[in-house]
């Protein structure tokens, strides 16, 4: 990897995603007010929410949204039909030219058919004057044939985050949905091993009961656990809860300060070694130190 | 393109707008007609921005009927849009 | 006419219908006069009857002419049926030229345009929504509208600005020699606030009740000694599903529940949020959720406030019942729920008009409110408020005591999207003034605060950095760039149909006929 590419891979890696709002492209009240509610990351949906023959209007509301209105620096992405559709290239030729940050796409099944959609948004950029590579791809895994290929999905170009289909996982290898999705433990485990291998982000899926705040919460620490770093919510309240979940308590905050400190200080005293109280710290720590460093700032912005 | 038969797009949804197209005989032009609660502030500008998604996809004649429940620019562009593509038969 | 440009830099004529009007120069500053009106001495001697059964009758006895003034309150709401019954017997008998002071108008009134058009209602003076406002933006009636807020009512009728012929009070119960209250019967409505200054200011009474109840009734909201007849009809005064709602709703909507949070943090910022706050907020959907936001952090915190007043809405009665508050003020009972409450907790006060708001009496509560939640219909750059014309330049409501508690409250917090739908909220120049922006601290909306430069929280709020603080003229271009515009101004002639009065009787605005 070139340099200017493992920068960018960096910052993708860094990137704030603890939440990323789902939002029905076909509806222009939310649309319009989506940056409003604080999330870092808004996906525009083009696919299950949208019923087939409103596909040509939720395409055109949403292009247009991009073109026009300020997201305030949200992260903007997009959730496309699936490859296997009709509606995937007439997506894909609307949307890519708006330059949104990523591409959620749904369904994802092999490294190939990233490959082919790879080509085909390099093609597109390329018409439009876009620097190749500009938009991301963030598969969203949701069948057992998927979870299978996830190391591949993972290494596969612009794929800067993984994420899961929850219900439709769920369904495909007859589990049965609870609510903190026990059944899903070792999906997720493999996606946040896979990720992290390769220095990109696990998302984790959708909490669907909107009422149940607390047990968001509950849910959300839990990923936080295993190490997802970031969840999708479907409802603009969710927000709140997920983003107090990721809020490190002062302890870690203090800890992560110290780490940081100790790695500049070595660093400058061209040590090799850094240690903390009385323990060797890696790379590894540190960059984990940052990513707690930059979840507090967000925090105490916006809460 | 050309309108071949009557197609709607949008709602009634607030901020939204509801936009109907019917075929209309050649050389009658662009004809809309528009119901908005902003009609007297921005009334002007919204047939503007119907024109003008008519006016890029080439369409000479047309009936438009527009709806408006206080939609934005960019939403009564992409409702006249998809109107118009589904009215062509697209 | 001579014009004369008041302290909100609006024109104001020297002179309307023959009256002068005197230009707003500043809260505080308004006009004064030595002594309160003096209504006429009546005498219901021992063996006279006060009970009649017919509206003619009263109006009759009350001595009504051409030209004459009668009141009425509007705590039946849109479930009036009185305000239209006695315009219909005066139309019947074919009296004209008559002035109308309702405290307020709703869309139940509709009917009554054609008393507009035929010149048998040349005056209205209060808050208008519905047909009649509408008609009278298109120069549809003769004379004048006069939109005072409810402190400016109760003002302009106890220093005689108002001369009051006769008061109609419909009464949810009245015994026989017209002790009235709101909170028994079918009818009941709760406080009747707004009657109180009619009641003892008006040169004749007439309680308008359904049910009769033995003497003495009780409580007792308005007394006998003001009352001269009481109408006993067995036609229905009021529709009691249009009087209460059983439940009003919260907002759902994210974007207003966002604001609503946000007025809680910019009351916590100020550091008004302590034991011993008191609060007002409104009974519509934002209002309600900032009550009940700020109801769960002052539980969590062990927070006791005051009072409580206004509008009592459930979500107010039960911060009261929760121990948030020591009392609640209440000059108008919102729902069935504070109805209740008012009937049954004696921490529950009915509060008249005048001892609400009214800015020249010897103390009204709004000077001892801590902070308020207030809605608009547009801001402008130099936080006036507009609230009761569209920025289309039509009438469309009233309002309310918005003048009253802006001025009063230590801390006014303005809460209102943006932009509803295409209309911006914030303008250059709002289309009518109703509260001054001297008398607002903060406008909250769902995409940043927008702090007044000189009010005292000014400091303390923008330098508080959990709260999204934007300069006022950042969220209009904001605004402007997602409508793509400054909104084109509504046409109007140069006919006045109507003048904004401050609360202390001064002239904020006019509102012009508007083009066809």
């Amino acid at each position: 990897m070139s340099k200017k590419a493992t920068k960018i891979k960096d910052e993708q890696m860094n990137r704030l995603r603890r939440s990323r709002l789902y939002i029905p492209g076909n509806n222009p009240a939310m649309v319009q007010n989506a940056v409003v509610y604080g999330a870092d990351s808004l996906i525009f949906d083009l696919e299950d929410s949208i019923s087939l023959d409103e596909k040509d209007s939720a395409r055109h509301l949403v292009r247009n949204a991009l073109l026009t209105l300020d997201f305030e620096g949200c992260e903007v992405t997009v959730r496309i039909n699936s490859l296997d559709t009709e509606y995937f290239i007439k997506d894909l030729e609307a949307i890519v030219p708006t330059k949104p940050d990523g591409l959620l796409l749904p369904k994802t099944e092999s490294f190939e058919e990233l490959i082919r959609i790879d080509d085909l948004i390099s093609e597109i950029e390329e018409k439009n004057d876009i620097p190749i590579g500009t938009v991301k791809l963030m598969p969203i895994i949701e069948s057992a044939k998927g979870v299978l290929q996830i190391e591949k999905i993972a290494e596969a170009p612009r794929v800067v985050a993984l994420g899961l289909g929850g219900e439709d996982l769920v369904a495909d290898i007859g589990a049965k949905r609870t609510k903190f999705g026990r059944e899903l433990d070792y999906i997720s485990s493999k996606i946040i091993l896979a990720c992290a291998a390769n220095k990109i982000q696990a998302i984790d899926t959708v909490f669907t009961d909107i009422n149940d705040l607390e047990g968001l919460h509950k849910a959300t620490l839990r990923a936080i656990e295993i190490g997802f770093q970031g969840k999708s919510v479907i409802h603009p309240s969710q927000i709140e809860q997920v983003h107090r979940a990721f809020s490190p308590s002062q302890e870690e905050i203090d800890r992560a300060k110290r780490i940081i400190k100790a790695y500049k200080d070595a660093k400058k005293k061209g040590l090799g070694v850094v240690s903390v109280d009385g323990r060797m710290i890696d790379l590894p720590v540190v960059k984990l130190s940052e990513r707690i460093l930059k979840r507090a700032a967000a925090s105490y912005q916006n809460t | 393109m050309k309108i071949v038969k009557s197609a709607q797009a949008g709602s009634l949804e607030s901020c939204d707008i509801l936009i109907s197209v019917d075929p209309a005989k050649e050389g009658t032009g662009i004809k809309i007609n528009l119901e908005s609660p902003a009609k007297t502030q921005f009334g002007d500008l919204i047939l503007v921005e119907i024109k003008e998604v008519a006016d890029k996809l080439e369409i000479k004649d047309v009936k438009i009927t527009a709806i408006d429940k206080g939609s934005l620019g960019y939403c009564i562009k992409a409702r006249a849009e998809t109107a118009l593509r589904r009215g062509a038969g697209e | 006419m001579k014009f004369v440009k008041n302290k909100v830099g609006r024109s104001i004529p020297e002179e309307l219908f023959g009256k002068k009007l005197i230009p707003f120069t500043g809260k505080g500053k308004g006009p004064y006069k030595e002594r309160k009106y003096a209504p006429k001495i009546r005498k219901t001697s021992p063996g006279d009857s006060k009970v009649l059964t017919s509206i003619q009758e009263a109006i009759k006895k009350g001595g009504l002419a051409d030209g004459g003034t009668i009141s009425f309150h509007h705590h039946f709401r849109n479930g009036d049926y009185l305000l239209n019954m006695v315009c219909h017997e005066i139309a019947k008998m074919g009296l004209k030229d008559i002035r109308l002071v309702p405290s307020s108008i709703q869309p139940i009134n509709d009917e009554l345009l054609t008393y507009l058009e035929k010149g048998i209602i040349t005056h209205i003076n209060c808050g208008t929504s519905g047909k009649i406002a509408d008609a009278i933006s298109r120069g549809k009636m003769k004379g004048l509208l006069t939109i005072r807020s409810h402190g400016g009512r109760a003002r302009s009728i106890e220093n005689g600005d108002v001369e009051i012929d006769i008061a109609f009070i419909a009464s949810p119960t009245s015994d026989e020699y017209g002790n009235i209250n709101g909170v028994h019967g079918k009818y009941a409505c709760g406080s009747l606030g707004y009657a109180m200054p009619d009641a003892q200011f008006a040169n004749y009474v007439v309680a308008v009740t359904n049910t009769l109840v033995p003497f003495p009734n009780n409580p007792i909201s308005i007394s006998q000694d003001h009352v001269d007849s009481v109408v006993l009809l067995k036609k229905p005064i009021g529709n009691p599903a249009g009087i209460v709602t059983t439940s009003l709703r919260v907002t759902r909507d994210p974007k207003n529940l966002k604001i609503a949070r946000d007025c809680i943090e910019v009351i916590k910022a100020s550091g008004l949020l302590k034991e011993g706050l008191s609060f007002q907020s409104g009974a519509g959907g934002t209002a309600l959720a900032a009550t009940q936001f700020l109801s769960q952090y002052m539980k969590a915190k062990g927070i006791k406030g005051s009072f409580g007043m206004g509008g009592a809405t459930e979500a107010l009665v039960r911060m009261l019942e929760d121990g948030l508050f020591d009392a609640i003020l209440d000059v108008q009972s919102f729902d069935i729920y504070a109805v209740r409450s008012l009937l049954n907790n004696p921490k529950h006060i009915e509060m008249g008009a005048s001892q609400y708001a009214n800015p020249l009496s010897s103390g009204c509560a709004v000077n001892l409110l801590d902070t308020v939640i207030l809605g608009c219909t547009e801001i402008d750059t130099k936080f006036n408020v507009n609230t009761s014309t569209e920025s289309d330049g039509r009438i469309m409501h009233g309002m309310g005591g918005h003048q009253d508690t802006s001025e009063g409250a230590k801390l006014t917090i303005i809460a209102a999207p943006l932009q509803r739908g295409r209309i911006p909220i914030v303008v250059d120049d709002v289309v009518s003034v109703n509260s001054p922006g001297e008398n607002i601290d903060v406008f909250v909306t769902e995409r940043g605060i927008a702090v007044n430069p000189e009010s005292q929280y000014f400091d303390i709020l923008t330098k508080t950095k959990s709260l999204n603080t934007k300069s006022i003229e950042d969220l209009k271009a904001e605004a402007e760039k997602l409508i793509g515009g400054k909104p084109q101004k509504p046409k109007t002639t140069d006919r006045i149909v109507g003048i904004i009065e401050y609360r202390d009787g001064s002239v904020l605005d006019v509102i012009y006929q508007v083009e066809k």
